[in-house]
C-alpha cells in the first residue's frame, strides 16, 4: 500500500470529462512521474489531491486517511506540501520571513494567537530556517525582498519553504516550466539532493522528459483523463501506447 | 521614522542574533530601533503643549497654534484610531470602510457606563473596548467572507447600518438626532453627585478639564489632563502595534496580504487570523471612541457617518500605510488642517497679504479663498493628491527621503574630505 492511493478519482467540469477513472498509488520514498500531453488531466489530478478541487467520484487516501472534503490548510497540516507551476511566494516579505511562515505553520498550526511574542526570540525557528536556505544555497539572499528576486531563486526559495516544513510528500507542478536548460539542470540536481538527505516522497508533474527520465522511478501516463500505464522509466521509453499517446497526432 | 516593514528588519534581527553574540536589544522586549521610535513619540507626545504652541500669543502667527486641550485630545484620539485601522488595513490590506461604527459603539457604551454606573472613565473606556471587539467579531465575521471591493462594500454597509439605527431606530439607546449627553437627572450608582448636579468625567478625582496654564514670556502653555491621560492610552496603544507588528501573528497579516493562496497551502487558515485584525483593530476605535466621551461627555450618531470611516482610511494612507508611526502623522496633519485652515478667514488672509499692491492683494486673497475656511476639505484634497502621487508610502516615505538625501550628502563630504 502506498503513502498515496488514488482510486476511481473522476472530475467533469460541465461537458468536460476531465478525469475519467484514475487509480494511482504512490510507494513511500520514491520519485513518482505524471506525464501525459496537454489537457490530460494532470493538473485537474494534483489539485484534487490538494484539496483546490473535490472530485465527483473515487477516494484519495493519504497515510492512510482520506483527504477528500479537506481544506488546503488541513491537507498541508496532514504532510503534503505542493510547489506551484508559477512560484507562490509571499512577495512582499524577505526571503528569510518566507522561510519562517512556513516553520511556524509547522511548528504551531493552522492558528496561533501569538501577537505579544516576537519574531526575533524565535533562534530555534531561526536557525532551522537558516539551515534549509544554506541548503539551497540561498543564505545570502535572506534579507532580500523575496518579489526582486530572479525566477529561478524564487522557484528554489519556494522549494525551500516546502521543505523546511519536512513534509511526507512533496507535489510539484511542472517545476522547471519556463526554465532555462541550465536552470532546469540546476533544479534536477537540487532535486536528486533533497532525495539523498532526507525520506521523502515526491509526486512530479512535468512536461519535460529530460527531468522525467532524470529523476522519476515511477511513471504514470495520464491521456484523456485516464491513466495509460503505470510503470518504471525504462519500460516506459519503449511503450508504443506511450509513443502513440504523445506522438499519435504529428505521425498520422 | 524608518519603520516601514517592508524592510527586512524583522529578519535582519534574528540573522544578526544567530551569526553575533546578541541582538541589539532595546528595552519593553522591543529591539533598539523601535525602542528608539516609541521614546521619541513618549517625548513628543509629553512634550506637545510646548511643541504645538511655538508662536507667542497676539502674534501674527499664533493662530497656528494648536496647543489647546480640545486639539491636542483630538490628535491622540485620532492617532488611537489610526493605529488601530493601520493593523487591519496596513498588515492584512483589508480594506475596511466602515471602522467609525465601532468609534460609535464605543462612544455609546461609554456614555451609557458614565450614566449608569461611574463617572470614574476607566470602566467606560473598558466597556468602550469590549463592546466595539464584540460588535467587530459580528461584523468581521461576515465581511470577511468577501475580499477586495466587496469586503469594503460590506463594512461600509453595516456602518451606514448602524448610524441609521443609532439615528432614529435605536432612539431610545442611542438618544437619536441628538444624541447622548450627561445631564442633571443621571445618577450613576457609584459617584456620589448633588441632586442636580451634571457629571463631569474624572479619573480618581481627576478631572479630565482640568488644566494647568503656564506663562512664559508672552507664551501660554496648557496642560491638561485629559490631554495627558489620552496621551498615555495612545503610547500604550503604539508600544501594543508595535509589538504586534514584530510578532509572528503580525508577520503572518501581512502574508495575508502577499498571497493567500500560498499560506493556505502552508497550512495556515487565513480567516482566523484576518478576523482576529478585525477585532482588534475594532477594539482600538472602540477605545478612540470611549476616550472622546471621557474627554466631552457627549456622543452623537454622526460620530458613526460613512465620512468618519472615510477620514481614517485618508489618516493612514496620508501617513504610510503598513508604517507604525505613519497613521499617528497622518491623524495628526488631518485634525490639525480641520482645525487650523478652517480658522482661516479673509480677514486673516488680506492682513496676511497686506503688504501686495490693492489690485494683487484682492486677487491672491480672491484665488486663496475657497482653499480656508469651510473650504479647508479643498486643500485636504489637493495635500493627498499630491501625497498619493508623489510620495505613495505617505508622509513616513517623505521624511525617509530627507533622511536620505542628507545621508547622502553626508557620505558625499566623507569621501570628499580625504580627496582634499
Amino acid at each position: 500500500m502506498g503513502i498515496l492511493e488514488v482510486k476511481g478519482v473522476g472530475k467533469r467540469f460541465g461537458g468536460l470529462q476531465a478525469l475519467g477513472n484514475v487509480n494511482l498509488s504512490v510507494e513511500e520514498n520514491t520519485v513518482h512521474a505524471i506525464i501525459g500531453p496537454n489537457g490530460a488531466g494532470k493538473s485537474t489530478l494534483l489539485n484534487c489531491l490538494v484539496g483546490k478541487l473535490i472530485p465527483d467520484t473515487g477516494s484519495v487516501m493519504f497515510d492512510g486517511q482520506s483527504v477528500l472534503g479537506r481544506k488546503p490548510h488541513e491537507i498541508n497540516q496532514m504532510g503534503i506540501s505542493r510547489v506551484f507551476q508559477t512560484p507562490e511566494i509571499f512577495g512582499d516579505l524577505t526571503v528569510m520571513e518566507n522561510m519562517l511562515i512556513p516553520c511556524f505553520a509547522k511548528r504551531d498550526g493552522a492558528f496561533r494567537m501569538h501577537a505579544f511574542e516576537q519574531v526575533f526570540h524565535e533562534k530555534e525557528l531561526i536557525e532551522k530556517a537558516e539551515q534549509m536556505l544554506d541548503d539551497v544555497n540561498m543564505l545570502d539572499k535572506r534579507n532580500m525582498h523575496s518579489a526582486s528576486m530572479s525566477r529561478g531563486d524564487k522557484r528554489r526559495l519556494e522549494m525551500a519553504m516546502c521543505l523546511v516544513q519536512e513534509p511526507k510528500l512533496l507535489l510539484l507542478d511542472e517545476p522547471t516550466a519556463g526554465m532555462a536548460r541550465a536552470d532546469t539542470n540546476n533544479t534536477i540536481d537540487l532535486l536528486k539532493e533533497i532525495k539523498q538527505k532526507r525520506d521523502i516522497t515526491m509526486c512530479i508533474i512535468e512536461h519535460d522528459m529530460h527531468v522525467v527520465f532524470s529523476l522519476a522511478e515511477r511513471i504514470t501516463v495520464l491521456a484523456q483523463g485516464t491513466p495509460l500505464v503505470e510503470d518504471t522509466p525504462e519500460n516506459i521509453k519503449g511503450n508504443p501506447k506511450v509513443q502513440e499517446a504523445y506522438l499519435g497526432e504529428s505521425q498520422h | 521614522m524608518t519603520d516601514q516593514t517592508q524592510n527586512p528588519s524583522v529578519a535582519a534581527k534574528p540573522a544578526r542574533a544567530t551569526k553575533t553574540a546578541a541582538p541589539s536589544r532595546g528595552i519593553f522586549g522591543l529591539n533598539a530601533k523601535d525602542t528608539t521610535l516609541l521614546i521619541i513619540v513618549a517625548i513628543l507626545t509629553m512634550l506637545a503643549p510646548f511643541i504645538l504652541n511655538p508662536f507667542p500669543e497676539g502674534s501674527d502667527l499664533a493662530q497656528f497654534n494648536a496647543g489647546y486641550p480640545d486639539l491636542m485630545q483630538r490628535f491622540v484620539i485620532f492617532g488611537i484610531f489610526a493605529i488601530g485601522f493601520n493593523i487591519l488595513f496596513g498588515l492584512t490590506g483589508y480594506l475596511s470602510f466602515g471602522h467609525a461604527a465601532f468609534l460609535g459603539v464605543g462612544s455609546y457604551a461609554a456614555i451609557w457606563m458614565m450614566k449608569l454606573l461611574t463617572l470614574n472613565v476607566i470602566p467606560a473606556i473598558i466597556m468602550s473596548i469590549v463592546f466595539a471587539g464584540l460588535f467587530a467579531l459580528f461584523v468581521g465575521f461576515i465581511s470577511l467572507r468577501r475580499s477586495g471591493i466587496y469586503f469594503s462594500i460590506l463594512t461600509l454597509a453595516f456602518a451606514q447600518m448602524s448610524y441609521a439605527l443609532a439615528y432614529s431606530v435605536l432612539t431610545p439607546i442611542t438618544g437619536g438626532e441628538t444624541g447622548l449627553q450627561l445631564k442633571s437627572t443621571d445618577s450613576p450608582l457609584l459617584s456620589n453627585l448633588a441632586p442636580g448636579e451634571i457629571g463631569r468625567a474624572n479619573l480618581f478625582g481627576i478631572d479630565m478639564r482640568t488644566s494647568y496654564e503656564l506663562a512664559v514670556g508672552d507664551w501660554l502653555f496648557t496642560f491638561n489632563a485629559g490631554y495627558y491621560i489620552a496621551a498615555l492610552v495612545m503610547l500604550i496603544g503604539f508600544y501594543v502595534s508595535i509589538r504586534i507588528f514584530r510578532s509572528p501573528f503580525g508577520m503572518m497579516l501581512r502574508a495575508v496580504k502577499s498571497n493567500q493562496q500560498r499560506m493556505n497551502y502552508t497550512g495556515l487558515n487565513s480567516k482566523p487570523y484576518t478576523l482576529a485584525a478585525f477585532v482588534i483593530s475594532g477594539m482600538y476605535a472602540g477605545l478612540a471612541g470611549g476616550l472622546m466621551v471621557a474627554m466631552d461627555t457627549q456622543v452623537g450618531p454622526e460620530r458613526m457617518f460613512w465620512t468618519a470611516s472615510g477620514e481614517v482610511v485618508l489618516m493612514a494612507i496620508l501617513g504610510g500605510v503598513g508604517t507604525l508611526i505613519g497613521p499617528v502623522l497622518g491623524a495628526g496633519l488631518i485634525k490639525y488642517m480641520e482645525n487650523i485652515i478652517s480658522k482661516i478667514n479673509s480677514t486673516i488672509l488680506h492682513d496676511w497679504f497686506a503688504f501686495l499692491p490693492d489690485g494683487l492683494e484682492d486677487a491672491v486673497v480672491f484665488i486663496l479663498y475657497p482653499f480656508i475656511g469651510k473650504g479647508w476639505h479643498l486643500t485636504l484634497g489637493i495635500v493627498f493628491m499630491l501625497v498619493v502621487i508623489f510620495l505613495p508610502g505617505g508622509l513616513v516615505e517623505g521624511g525617509q527621503r530627507i533622511a536620505r538625501l542628507f545621508r547622502r550628502k553626508k557620505s558625499d563630504d566623507a569621501a570628499k574630505t580625504p580627496a582634499e
